[in-house]
């Protein structure tokens, strides 16, 4: 639903059919809407079993990384003799996405819901939700949700009296975008400064306390329970494309477009009829001039290649883009490109956490040279200096912040480069003392 | 936040960061006693670690003092089994923790790309006149605000978010800024 707006007629609201419905943020109103059924479903089951049921959905992850979510369970093995943990990533950092945060402050009971399968089916009796700092509301109301569930006996020692403990704590962060990196937020949870880790060794072998951990994305885990009571089929069957992305995904509409919001529409939509039909198009009088499909880390798309773009994980990758988090940024005609960048690098490079030097100074550099083209202080070779910046800050660090740093640069370069080239003065280019003389000779 | 990333924008009084400790020379009132306490004490129940229940410490100093100083870096430190250094690394690592007093209202206003676009930096213009503080990061002269840019607020649709100490406020355009603020004593 483009929330605070009315669902659109050509949504399909699975996660967001409740958003705005305030008696559905209770026990009591969950329960009436059919909550907590799917969780007595999956506590009578073998949890390998739920393990395939969400392998077959297809279900993948929705935090960006797009890794299915089956085979990312099935990677703790049972019987270990270790503790296992579940961590669910609330950590919404990304620019241009603010989906979990209206599933955590309108149906937090699908959360701690999902998250209680989840953790059922890996074996973790403990369950850690990183909650972002600064989201108030989602904070208040999944604390709420997770002692109402306490005091129902849904949590507990004895889930729902299955013998089985689930015990689910909701963790707050600090302010840091990178503790949404799953090792920087394990490290964040230990206590620690939000540093990513080297992988491998990967969290279900080493990951909490050094211990075999999952960690999955808000509106990955919201969808379980639906998936386990309507099955797997017919997650597979929300799809109107390609068979490797199904389900449903939360759109964050943003920027410059008439109807921002959170649009829910089955894999395999048309991306502009979900601009102009679902979004309403760009404002009053002006013209889409880019697009961000999948939050600030995936490449600008112009408007003319977003128009042609099908919405699922391989769509996006064919029109030269992500799905990423699914936050769609929108840019109107009237926008600096090269303002806008240079913001997005100054946004990582205050994020960066600094442990590889080239991202420390990479992203601090990059921001640099951007604000100084925007300035009107650039020079010819910026350009070049930019993309070999980026080249050297791809591929070589701990995380991707870094690669997601460059990104923007890269694609913004090579598709709005005459922005660009027009605030550099041609008379500001570097000479060398060599040609100098040469010239007055 | 990058050394690089603190030169290019967040501003800090100096003697304060320096000294860490109350400008107003008071003794230290340790934090973890009775309530705090036993909060505390339960809270450790949850984690495996005394160490993983650090930024939750750290939670329950702000809310308690408005700020976290080095005098309670040092209690924070004692209560987990930690040294006061490494707490201070932590401390300083993550942007929400207050490393000297703020404004009676802390005010921040994301200013990231989709924001941007929406025209948050007049949002931050009108904040700045309106509270008095005029520089980001300079407590007002009544000592009521101190106004910072920060990044995003994940709230990006409902353009400009502003957080004022622990609200958050949604679709903030400058004419709704006087509104806002009288609204604060």
């Amino acid at each position: 639903m483009g929330y605070p707006q009315k669902i659109h007629p050509r949504e399909t609201p699975v996660l967001s059919k409740h958003f705005g419905d305030a008696e559905a943020l209770t026990l009591q109103g969950w329960r009436a809407r059919g909550g907590y059924t799917a969780l007595e479903q999956a506590l009578g089951m073998e949890p390998a079993a739920i393990t395939n049921v969400v392998k077959e959905s297809g279900l993948r992850g929705r935090g960006g990384a797009g890794f299915p979510t089956g085979m990312k369970w099935s990677f703790m093995k049972p019987g270990d003799g270790k503790p296992h943990y579940l961590c669910c990533n609330a950590d919404e950092s990304e620019p241009g996405t603010f989906k979990d945060r209206e599933i955590m402050r309108w149906t937090p009971h699908a959360v701690v819901e999902g998250c209680a399968i989840a953790a059922y089916a890996i074996a973790a009796e403990t369950t850690y939700i990183y909650i972002r700092g600064e989201f108030t509301e989602p904070l208040r109301e999944m604390t709420r949700a997770v002692k109402e569930a306490y005091g129902a006996g849904i949590l507990g020692p004895n889930a729902m009296g299955s013998g089985k403990r689930i015990d689910v704590h909701v963790h707050k962060g600090a302010g840091a975008y990178i503790c949404g990196e799953e090792t920087a937020l394990m490290n964040s949870l230990e206590g620690r400064r939000g540093n990513p880790r080297i992988k491998p060794p990967f969290p279900a072998v080493a990951g909490l306390f050094s211990q075999p951990t999952t960690i999955n994305n808000v509106e990955t885990l919201a969808a379980v329970p639906q998936i386990l009571t309507n099955g797997a089929q017919w997650y597979k069957g929300l799809c109107l494309g390609s068979p490797k992305s199904t389900g449903t995904k939360l759109y964050s509409v943003c920027g410059n477009v008439r109807y921002p919001g959170n649009y829910e529409v089955t894999m395999g939509f048309s991306f502009k009829e979900f601009l102009y039909d679902l979004c309403g198009g760009p404002p009053e009088g002006r013209t889409f001039k880019a697009i961000i499909p999948g939050g600030s880390s995936v490449p600008i798309m112009t408007a003319e290649e977003a128009e042609s773009a099908v919405m699922d994980y391989e769509g996006f990758v064919a029109a030269g883009s992500m799905l990423g988090s699914g936050g769609v940024i929108c840019f109107d005609d009237q926008q600096n490109m090269v303002k806008q960048i240079a913001r997005l690098a100054r946004f990582y490079a205050h994020e960066s956490c600094a442990q590889c030097t080239q991202c420390r100074e990479g992203t601090a550099w990059t921001t640099k040279i951007l604000e100084r083209i925007r300035d009107g202080g650039g020079t010819p070779e910026d350009l070049d200096t930019l993309l070999d910046l980026a080249e050297q800050m791809t591929g070589k660090t701990i995380c991707v912040l870094s690669d997601s740093c460059a990104t923007p640069v890269v694609s913004g370069i090579q598709k709005f480069r005459r922005e660009f080239e027009a605030l550099i003065p041609p008379s500001r280019s570097r000479v060398s003392t060599a040609a100098l003389a040469n010239a007055v000779a | 936040m990058s050394d690089a990333a603190r030169d290019m924008g967040q501003k800090v009084a100096p003697s304060e960061l320096a000294a860490g400790h109350d400008p107003h020379g008071a003794p230290y009132e340790p934090v973890f006693v009775g309530g705090r306490r036993a909060e505390l004490d339960e809270l450790l129940t949850h984690y495996p670690t005394k160490m993983a229940a650090l930024l939750p410490a750290l939670w329950m100093v702000q809310e308690d003092r408005g700020w976290v100083s080095a005098d309670a870096m040092v209690e924070v430190a004692g209560v987990l089994g930690l040294t006061p250094a490494y707490v201070r690394g932590v401390v300083t690592f993550y942007t929400m923790y207050h490393q000297h007093p703020v404004g009676k209202y802390f005010v921040q206003v994301c200013t990231t790309s989709p924001c941007n676009v929406c025209g948050a930096e007049d949002v931050v213009r009108a904040l700045l006149e309106r509270t008095g503080c005029g520089e980001l990061g300079v407590t007002s002269p009544d000592g009521r605000f101190t106004v910072i840019e920060v990044e995003c607020l994940g709230a990006c649709g409902f353009a400009t978010p502003v957080m004022i100490n622990e609200e958050f406020i949604e679709s903030v355009t400058p004419q709704r800024v006087p509104d806002i603020l009288s609204r604060l004593k």
